[in-house]
């Protein structure tokens, strides 16, 4: 007997090692690799198909101990392929220029999915040996994955993620020791369950530190910051928004300025470096109350706006290390709200280096809210003179493309149309982003802001615009109401005194664009001529990046590959052309194909042995099995990955919405399919019929045009259409239920997002349960195909989902996923 | 003719090994070893032309041939489609095999940045030969580069300009390239280490100044430090990944500072090729 804690304990164990692999990437390397990296290995989880249906037969006889070595093989390779892959040589970086690091990435894909592949076998080994059960094993095993996702998120407020790694190997070894307490009857042997569990926590806590110790990149700039002579270490902190190293550097200042005038000469005070993951530099300036040392900021593209406005009440979304109110202070803004989404990093500027910082926070006028800043704007019914953006990630960074697979839900078409809505008549929004050649970022922003404007009504929104830049930044800034005579000669000046260029400014000419900071073409000018006039279709196909505003529905403002630039890109990639190409699309791609490839030889394959097996009469079709077990692979993970992004736009914060989401969506999916085996017998016993067959009678229109259909499989199509009906009830209410709860707090948005989640889980916890059950009574050689099947098709749809809502956006995720349901209850009719 | 030694040993020892005699082996590859490395030691030595340096040079002469066919394409950066012949001399009279560690001499002359260590890369040689010739350096010049790295760059300006000060920041970086520099015998580089905000105030001003280390702002001491038609080059981008370049030029007349934004390739972005 296994007991079925045991494989909640895997399955918990697996799906946190997934998450906390995304973690320890993201602050070892920065590259899109990672991804790859995670998405491949997780064919583990298909090859465990695989390999049990070729040794299932022998495994089944000891299945107490195959599960318990497979579950104390993935605790050991959960940290060992990690200490393994620490010391590889691997550098993403210079993938284009080393044919040689494609062979790493290949030992990195074998290496991860040895984890994957163990935790897998347990699970499917416990589908297998137990067909009576299967319901309830997926039940927990979808259950403990649940727990994994809230559990690790927890672990990783209290513990670095390299310490969070041996939780993750706990988990296996506690579910061996749990599978080896068990007799045959099922009775836990407790004191020897007790002494194993012991023994369990001792090897994890025994294993040295050193061989999970993090090891950042070298080009990293928390590394490189490192070699320099007098750099300290002065905190680090463990997170849920990332690791934090707070650094100071007593021979050799920070100096960071970005967007600084070339004309200023002032140098500015010492500052604290503070770096998430090892990267993405911002700073704590010292601040004594003196404005004088501050003046430099005045010479930054950001202090634009506070040449146009008088004593500004002013919205900052995302502060950082508070540069930007240091910024408003100096301009005496008499009311600065700042809000940042890192709660880590507000303590820090306000409590731990408070003397350092000046407690910017306290002065007169300022408030600090910890928010995410499209949830802080939606709730707040307050109007400003000036909100605004201010750059917050490294150049190196941006300029790598690496958020180019991330959600950015502040810079979509529906953000700037709450951005207007709250601010003031005259009052700005203004954003300040790093400068790319050919332009991407501001160009994106700029048709933004012309399809906000033009949202609201206003028919010339080229007299509300304007772009600035200056060597390695730009500003975009949007009026709420029309430029005036007074307002474009302010700007003109600004920028003159300080060597800035126009990029754009209605009444500006093509040379005045371009005087202090040369560009070989009128990139900004053309562009956002461009925009403003009729010729902006024709603009977004011809160039050849992506720069048409994104949506909520489509939020990946980091992006903008096109296939149209990639032969070109590609052939001038030592020239340059590799660092204009955007990665992130590109390698998701890769990825796709290399994982395609690998899933139909990992599906394939068990065929092989699998062939000599003779069908009995009427039995399922082999095709009909794999047909409906990647149809619902897929549409899982469709509907999820789709779902999860609705609500962290109502949520706010990606880093506990995401996981909170996902636990709802996997808990009450398991609940749903504990449920499957009586949904049968209850609906069996209702038509009075023997199972599988049964018939339902379906009534339209009171009862003047009935018709009967026969339904082999009522189960399968109550939940079928229980997914599509609460599917679609999300498509249609929910964006503006959302718009009207955004304003609760957080915890009843918690509330309503699990009363949302809950049906549309429940139902989608049945298909694989109940198909499943009649695999097992057809043809249970084929059990394991079917599971393998499924992990497959679940790795493949993770990545297809996020190409396709690139491309289509969320919704068109979502309805796919419908369609691929009912694919699915057409296949096993 | 290191490497075919290295062969040559290797398979004596199989051969002796296949025959059982595993201490005799061990001696015969221990002194072959010793052998092998003096060899190594002797041809890096410079004893009179070896088929390596032939090698060598005919290795550099396919780098300038791969630079110039890449001239070609970056005419918008340098307002011509060649890279100056001045240039092409120095970037061929390097041995930049010197400047790699030796587990990557084989790429040295390969189209391509290499890693040096501490984070750092020696760049493309292209990118170098493009830096060098956007600041047009004239036998009688002074020129200031911030960020020494492996001393590439400087070794090549040293076969251009009067004079080359290099500062490094990451001491490590800098003692080695310093100590490598005047091995080489390039006795018109002065290295230090350091701040390189404040650019070389003693030897100011600067024909030309090299900023190869990232900065998220131009230092205005360096602007200062920059002869009134003098022209300085900053390198943008990521790690292995040059986006492009800044030049930053002082108007003789009224010492107005500008910038221009180059790309290292001639890369149109509208599709239809005009607007």
């Amino acid at each position: 007997m296994l007991p079925l804690l045991a494989v909640a304990l895997v399955s918990a164990g697996a799906l946190a090692f997934e998450v906390l692999l995304t973690r320890l990437f993201s602050i070892i390397q920065w590259h899109h690799f990672a991804y790859m990296i995670i998405s491949i290995a997780l064919l583990g989880y298909g090859a465990s198909g695989a390999f049990l249906a070729v040794t299932g037969n022998r495994l089944r006889r000891h299945v107490g101990a195959a599960f318990a070595a497979g579950a104390i093989l993935f605790a050991v390779s959960t940290v060992a392929s990690f200490a393994v892959a620490e010391r590889l040589p691997f550098n993403a970086l210079a993938v284009i220029w080393e044919p040689r690091q494609l062979l790493y990435l290949l030992v990195l894909y074998l290496l991860f999915a040895v984890p994957f592949f163990c935790a897998a076998t347990c699970i499917g080994l416990a589908l297998v040996a137990f067909p009576e059960r299967i319901g309830r094993t997926y039940r927990y095993d979808l259950v403990g994955a649940s727990m994994g996702a809230i559990g690790l998120m927890l672990t990783l407020i209290v513990l670095f993620p390299n310490v969070a790694l041996k939780v993750v190997a706990l988990c296996g070894f506690l579910a061996a020791a749990l599978a080896i307490s068990v007799r045959e009857t099922g009775v836990v042997r407790k004191r020897r369950a007790v002494g194993y569990a012991t023994a369990a926590i001792a090897a994890c806590a025994a294993l040295p530190q050193s061989w999970t110790a993090l090891q950042l990149s070298e080009y990293k700039g928390l590394s490189q910051t490192l070699l320099v002579p007098g750099v300290k270490v002065l905190a680090e902190e463990a997170g849920l928004y990332g690791l934090l190293t707070v650094v100071s550097s007593s021979t050799i200042p920070f100096r960071y300025a970005p967007g600084l005038s070339l004309s200023n000469s002032m140098e500015p005070p010492a500052q604290l470096g503070v770096f998430t993951d090892g990267d993405g530099l911002t700073v704590i300036t010292a601040f004594d109350s003196r404005l004088e040392p501050l003046a430099y900021l005045d010479h930054t593209l950001a202090a634009l706006p506070y040449h146009l406005l008088e004593k500004p009440e002013v919205l900052i979304l995302g502060v950082g290390g508070g540069a930007d109110v240091l910024l408003a202070l100096l301009h005496r803004a008499p009311r600065i709200d700042a809000v940042e989404l890192n709660p880590q990093l507000v303590r820090l500027v306000s409590k731990r280096f408070a003397e350092f910082a000046g407690r910017p926070y306290e002065q007169p006028g300022v408030r600090i809210h910890v928010a995410e800043a499209r949830s802080f704007v939606a709730g707040s019914r307050d109007r400003y003179d000036l909100i605004q953006l201010p750059l917050l990630d490294s150049f190196a960074t941006a300029a790598a493309g690496m958020h180019s697979l991330s959600e950015s839900y502040i810079y979509t078409i529906e953000a700037f149309e709450q951005y207007l809505d709250h601010l003031r008549p005259g009052g700005y929004l203004a954003i300040t982003r790093w400068l790319k050649l050919p332009p991407r970022d501001s160009l994106r922003l700029f048709a933004t802001a012309v399809s906000a404007l033009e949202r609201r009504g206003i028919g010339d929104p080229g007299r509300h615009l304007a772009l600035v830049r200056s060597w390695n930044t730009t500003t975009l800034l949007v009026k709420n109401g029309p430029l005036t005579g007074e307002d474009a000669a302010a700007i003109r000046r600004f920028a003159e005194e300080r060597a800035f260029d126009l990029g754009f400014l209605r009444g500006v000419s093509r040379e005045e664009a371009n005087r202090f900071n040369v560009l070989d073409q009128y990139y900004f000018f053309d562009s956002a001529i461009a925009l403003l006039g009729p010729q902006r279709k024709e603009f977004f196909r011809d160039y050849k990046f992506d720069v048409a505003p994104t949506t909520d529905d489509r939020p990946y403002f980091f992006d903008f590959f096109k296939w149209q630039a990639l032969p070109e890109l590609l052939e001038r990639r030592t020239l340059g052309g590799a660092a204009l190409l955007d990665w992130g699309y590109a390698v998701l791609v890769a990825t796709l194909v290399q994982a395609s490839v690998l899933a139909l030889v990992l599906i394939l394959t068990p065929l092989l042995w699998l062939g000599r097996q003779r069908p009995q009469a009427a039995a399922l079709a082999r095709w009909r099995i794999a047909l409906y077990f990647i149809a619902i692979g897929f549409a899982f993970l469709f509907v999820e990955i789709a779902s999860i992004q609705r609500f962290v736009l109502f949520l706010g914060h990606p880093v506990y919405a995401i996981p909170v989401v996902l636990c709802a969506f996997l808990f009450f999916a398991g609940l749903g399919s504990g449920f499957a085996p009586r949904l049968t017998a209850r609906l069996d016993a209702l038509q009075g019929l023997p199972a599988p067959g049964a018939l339902i009678r379906l009534t339209g229109g009171e009862g003047r045009c009935g018709w009967v259909v026969r339904v082999r499989h009522p189960a399968l199509a109550l939940a079928v259409t229980g997914i599509v009906a609460a599917a679609v009830l999300h498509l249609v209410a929910a964006p503006s239920l959302f718009r009207w709860l955004i304003p609760l707090p957080d915890t009843l948005k918690i509330a309503v997002s699990l009363v949302l989640i809950a049906p549309l889980a429940f139902f989608m916890g049945l298909p694989f349960p109940l198909a499943l059950v009649r695999v097992a009574a057809a043809r249970p050689g084929l059990v394991p195909w079917a599971w393998g099947i499924n992990g497959c098709a679940s790795v493949l749809s993770a990545i297809l989902a996020i190409l396709l809502a690139m491309s289509l956006g969320f919704s068109a995720v979502l309805l796919i996923a419908l369609g691929l349901y009912l694919v699915a209850a057409a296949t096993l009719r | 003719m290191a490497q075919q030694d290295k062969i040559t040993t290797i398979d004596l020892i199989r051969a002796i090994l296949a025959r059982n005699r595993a201490a005799l082996a061990f001696g015969i590859s221990l002194a072959a070893v010793v052998l092998g490395t003096s060899l190594v030691l002797l041809v890096s030595a410079r004893l009179p032309v070896t088929a390596v340096q032939t090698e060598l040079a005919a290795e550099r002469a396919q780098m300038v041939t791969t630079m110039e066919a890449h001239a070609k394409q970056a005419s918008t950066t340098l307002g011509r489609n060649y890279i100056a012949p001045e240039v092409l001399k120095a970037v061929s009279a390097v041995p930049r095999h010197e400047f790699v560690s030796d587990r990557l001499r084989g790429d040295a002359y390969a189209d391509r940045p290499l890693p040096i260590g501490y984070g750092q890369t020696i760049s493309q040689p292209f990118i170098v030969a493009l830096m060098t010739d956007l600041v047009r350096v004239r036998p009688d010049d002074a020129v200031l580069e911030v960020g020494t790295g492996s001393g590439y760059q400087a070794a090549v300006l040293a076969h251009l300009a009067r004079r080359v000060y290099t500062i490094e920041i990451v001491p490590g970086l800098a003692d080695s390239a310093a100590t490598r520099l005047q091995r080489l015998g390039y006795s018109n580089v002065v290295a230090r280490t350091g701040d390189g905000y404040y650019g070389w105030e003693e030897a100011a001003p600067f024909d030309s100044i090299i900023v190869t280390a990232a900065a998220s702002q131009i230092p205005p001491p360096l602007i200062r430090q920059l002869k009134p038609e003098g022209r300085m080059v900053i390198p943008v981008g990521a790690p292995f990944a040059v986006q492009y370049l800044v030049l930053v030029e002082r108007d003789p007349d009224n010492g107005q500072v500008t910038t221009r934004q180059l790309l290292p390739v001639r890369f149109v972005p509208l599709a239809s090729g005009g607007q």
